[in-house]
């Protein structure tokens, strides 16, 4: 049941990801977008990091992807005209491609360990209260750096909108 | 296998209650509007209007499902599809009563209790604003354009104070859970009044409210559906079903956050009052005074079918007293009647604030999200934080 319903949403997941890049509307990308991210939420329930499934809609489908959404819309994008592909492009690109991943592949077999099969729902520390502890105590400075370049960002934001006021 | 049928059975029933609360609260809406303004709302269909939403539905089925050219098609259809559809799914997580034993079978009244309920409603309910934001980019129509922008947008600022708001009660009762949620506010202070979240937090539960409007696209915050500005905003274009499918959304979304706010703050399915002092037994009360108030004013006709229609709803409200009054089945209907009873309360605020707030204007309602609504909740927040860690 749960390998059944992995490969039906890390499909899900793929295929969205592959109609991004296809799509020709902005629109269109931006939805498929949000089908990777629920994808990518359900995979992690099956896992058992419940909090981590919901930070992940909340956050990236329903904050994020609204942005984007919605400066696409204010924008009013219309469908993008596919430059010409070169010859090189056409002839080596989907060759290149699979050597690429075949390579990755193989780096990541033999160089990384083996560890433990990962168990559907053996995972239990994905709840709200295991997620807090470890961010305030084992994790704080890479947190409170996070939101520091969060707020840098935000100003640097602000700065680059007031000038063109 | 019994466990399947139970939540099948639990499924279908939720389901049916849902939509057809959300068919009655047009009604409902539409009745009380009128008394508001004085005037006697729907009246032709059946007694009272009663039936008025069931002509409403045949009309909506039956009438010409109009896509009008150069709509990107897909999403046309899409939109109306999942604004209903994820209007519907967070109330699978909210409970209505306790556990209850039903003809031998022990079960909750309740379709699953996840353990992050409350995420759960928060991130189905940022994701709703795809089915609005979608039907406005799709109609083609620069009404409903705008309509989803506002749309979107005023989700997004809203969404801040929302969550920041139900977090600080959430603080207090150290749990993400609906269930253990009313569970912590199970007891009685001074043994009387219920130990809701409410007495603790009410800043949090105005902000709560204030934002749920915004989140609900209701007055004073139904900018992407401004009648005098936008035609109809986002669902400007849409006739029949798909029309029909975002009502239902609205109202279900209503629905949802009512039954939401009840759950964090209002204590649940608990009673007011504390049991020993007659909590039991005011659902009964209740019915019995409106009952007798009926049957008295049946005794006095003003109008010429009173002297029918009083006694029928007397003997009614007489049966549910009674029915309200049998210990065999007051475990599972008092804390149901307590539920709707609160939930009930909250939806008739929302209707009666559109029937008293003029609409805000576009840049009135971001700068009140932005520069008030959000640095209180904040403020809450941060106060209960202190407070929740300097308790010993």
């Amino acid at each position: 049941m749960d390998v059944i319903l992995f490969l039906i949403f890390a499909f899900i997941a793929v295929a969205s990801a592959v109609s991004l890049v296809l799509q020709r509307h902005p629109i269109s990308s931006a939805l498929s977008l949000i089908g990777v991210m629920g994808a990518l939420a359900v995979l992690y329930l099956l896992l058992g990091a419940e909090f981590m499934a919901a930070a992940q809609l909340i956050v990236y489908a329903g904050a994020i992807m609204v942005l984007f959404v919605f400066v696409i819309m204010l924008l009013n994008a219309g469908r993008e005209r596919p430059s010409a592909a070169s010859r090189l492009v056409r002839w080596l690109g989907i060759p290149l491609f699979t050597l690429f991943i075949g390579v990755m592949a193989y780096f990541i077999q033999t160089f990384f360990p083996k560890t433990l099969d990962v168990s559907f729902g053996g995972f239990t520390q994905g709840a709200g209260l295991e997620i807090g502890r470890q961010l305030f105590t084992r994790y704080l400075l890479p947190f409170e750096v996070t939101s520091l370049l969060i707020l840098i960002a935000i100003i640097g934001a602000i700065v680059l909108a007031r000038k063109e006021i | 296998m019994n466990f399947y049928i139970l939540t099948l059975i639990k499924a279908g029933l939720v389901a049916f209650v849902l939509l057809t609360t959300a068919a009655y609260l047009v009604w409902i809406e539409r009745k009380l509007l009128a008394h508001i303004q004085l005037r006697l709302g729907p009246q032709r269909v059946g007694p009272h209007g009663l039936l008025q939403p069931l002509a409403d539905l045949v009309k909506l089925v039956t009438k010409e499902g109009l896509i009008p050219q150069q709509v990107n098609k897909i999403y046309f259809l899409l939109a109306p599809f999942a604004a209903v559809m994820l209007a519907l799914i967070s109330i699978s997580v909210i409970p209505f009563g306790p556990e209850v034993e039903i003809f031998g079978q022990r079960t909750w009244l309740q379709l699953t209790d996840l353990k992050i309920g409350v995420l759960f409603v928060l991130a189905i309910s940022s994701i709703g604003v795809y089915g609005v934001a979608l039907g406005g980019w799709a109609s083609n129509n620069k009404y409903a354009l705008l309509g989803g922008l506002r749309s979107s947008a005023q989700m997004i600022s809203y969404e801040l104070p929302l969550a920041l708001a139900i977090a600080a009660p959430l603080l207090l009762s150290n749990t993400l859970s609906f269930r253990e949620l009313v569970e912590t506010q199970s007891g009685f202070l001074g043994g009387v009044l219920g130990n809701w979240n409410l007495w603790y937090q009410p800043v949090s539960f105005l902000v709560f409210l204030i934002s749920a409007f915004a989140e609900t696209n209701r007055v004073p915050f139904d900018l992407p559906e401004a009648e005098n500005e936008l035609v109809a905003g986002f669902h400007t274009e849409y006739s029949s079903l798909g029309f029909a499918a975002f009502f239902t959304a609205e109202y279900a979304n209503i629905i949802t956050a009512c039954a939401v706010g009840t759950h964090i703050w209002l204590g649940g399915w608990q009673p007011i009052i504390a049991p020993h002092l007659g909590g039991i037994w005011v659902p009964s009360l209740v019915f019995a005074f409106f009952g007798i108030m009926s049957l008295f004013h049946a005794t006095q006709p003003a109008r010429r079918w009173d002297k029918y229609t009083f006694p029928v709803l007397g003997l009614a409200a007489l049966g549910l007293a009674a029915l309200f009054a049998i210990p065999l089945l007051q475990p599972v209907l008092v804390p149901l009647f307590w539920f709707a009873a609160k939930t009930g309360a909250l939806i008739f605020l929302f209707i009666w604030i559109r029937g008293t707030l003029p609409r805000f204007r576009y840049d009135q309602l971001m700068r009140f999200a932005w520069t008030f609504l959000f640095p209180v909740a904040l403020v809450n927040l941060l106060v209960t934080g202190l407070v929740v860690a300097l308790q010993p």
